[in-house]
């Protein structure tokens, strides 16, 4: 077949253009944060004295990073997701994100005696931390490779990660209401271990779905 | 590009006649001689994503980097698949049996992602890409009204593009 023949054949196909890419993350997003909601209400809920811990610094700061997460990951694999677009900012925005988190184990460590430290990294809810982020997170992973395939990621798999930490930030923000242990030590490491589950899950699958 | 989202296909036709040319000189100062890849399969390649992607380009950005994009990507692309290749080769040599209308498609492999397809869009695909009839012409050809040639013609590129992403089994 003849490249002209072929240019000419493309010009004749001439259905209405594909909803911007932007557009197709947008809906995704709503979407994941209502199944992450729906999720999350049917399973664990919110905890008792939540009102209580509202008041708490901690307790704050758990959303302050998994929401920080969530939009400049989601920021960033929205750019991924089209060709040419540059994504260096978007990509030092996420790099802020762990800085955070390193400033809040900082400020721990230096208000908490060195005895408490173990107690307080362990916790009492590691393994429902690393059952629960990932699987209220799964479904918004494959809404945002959804998303990724309909665009046209350069670099799928990487694009697929910055999608699985997005999902993991929304999961993880969810849980923040429900688990007892604000300290950001057990934040850093347990759910540090949870998202990067749904990112390694999210590299794969980039590589797999959204490749064009 | 802008005029041809707005439906003007004589505009389009030239803008894909510019980006295959793009294309062409980034393929082959990349692949070199020595790769065992024709530039001309990146090139067709390029443009089928270029067609089928277009709506990841913004219309308030330049186009070229987007351009630069898809084609470096699809180059890269071209490597990984040949590589792999050679593990299925059998299998896509059935594939090529089993259309005995390979032949007269050639050698390109979008010809052989044609005599792939799915009989009903295979027939329309072949009837505008190769024979190089209008969709007007073939459907009356075919007797089908000329928006299920366009369907049939949208899905057969969209399902011969999902051919060239796929990892290999």
């Amino acid at each position: 077949m003849k490249t002209d023949d072929l240019i000419r054949s493309l010009a004749a196909d001439t259905p209405p253009r594909a909803a911007s890419p932007d557009r197709l993350f947008q809906v995704a997003l709503a979407a994941a944060v209502l199944v992450a909601a729906a999720l999350f209400f049917a399973t664990l809920g919110p905890r008792t004295d939540i009102g209580q811990a509202a008041q708490s610094v901690r307790f704050l700061f758990k959303f302050a990073v998994t929401g920080a997460l969530a939009a400049a990951a989601f920021h960033l694999v929205r750019r991924q997701a089209r060709p040419g677009a540059g994504t260096g900012g978007a990509a030092r925005m996420l790099g802020l994100v762990p800085v955070l988190l390193a400033a809040g184990v900082a400020l721990e460590l230096a208000a908490v005696p060195p005895g408490d430290w173990a107690a307080r990294l362990v916790g009492t809810n590691a393994a429902v931390c690393l059952t629960f982020i990932p699987l209220i997170g799964a479904a918004p992973l494959a809404l945002f490779l959804l998303a990724l395939r309909a665009g046209a990621p350069t670099r799928p798999a990487a694009a697929g990660a910055v999608a699985g930490l997005v999902a993991g930030g929304i999961a993880a923000a969810f849980y923040a209401a429900h688990c007892t242990d604000d300290s950001p030590l057990f934040v850093a490491t347990w759910y540090g271990l949870a998202i990067m589950g749904l990112t390694v899950a999210g590299a794969l699958g980039g590589r797999l779905f959204a490749r064009w | 590009m802008r005029s041809a989202i707005a439906g003007d296909e004589a505009a389009y036709a030239e803008f894909l006649r510019d980006a295959a040319r793009l294309v062409r000189a980034l393929a082959r100062r990349k692949l070199g001689s020595g790769s065992g890849i024709d530039p001309e399969d990146v090139v067709q390649e390029a443009l089928l994503a270029i067609h089928l992607k277009r709506h990841t380009w913004r219309s308030d950005e330049p186009i070229l980097p987007w351009l630069a994009a898809i084609a470096r990507y699809k180059v890269v692309d071209g490597f990984r698949r040949r590589g792999r290749r050679m593990e299925v080769d059998i299998e896509d040599y059935a594939e090529f049996l089993e259309a005995p209308a390979a032949d007269m498609l050639g050698e390109r492999d979008i010809g052989r992602a044609i005599a792939a397809l799915a009989p009903g869009q295979h027939k329309v695909v072949a009837s505008v890409a190769v024979d190089g009839r209008s969709i007007r012409e073939t459907a009356a050809a075919f007797g089908m009204t000329e928006n299920a040639v366009r369907v049939a013609w949208h899905r057969g590129l969209a399902a011969i593009a999902a051919k060239f992403g796929r990892t290999g089994k």
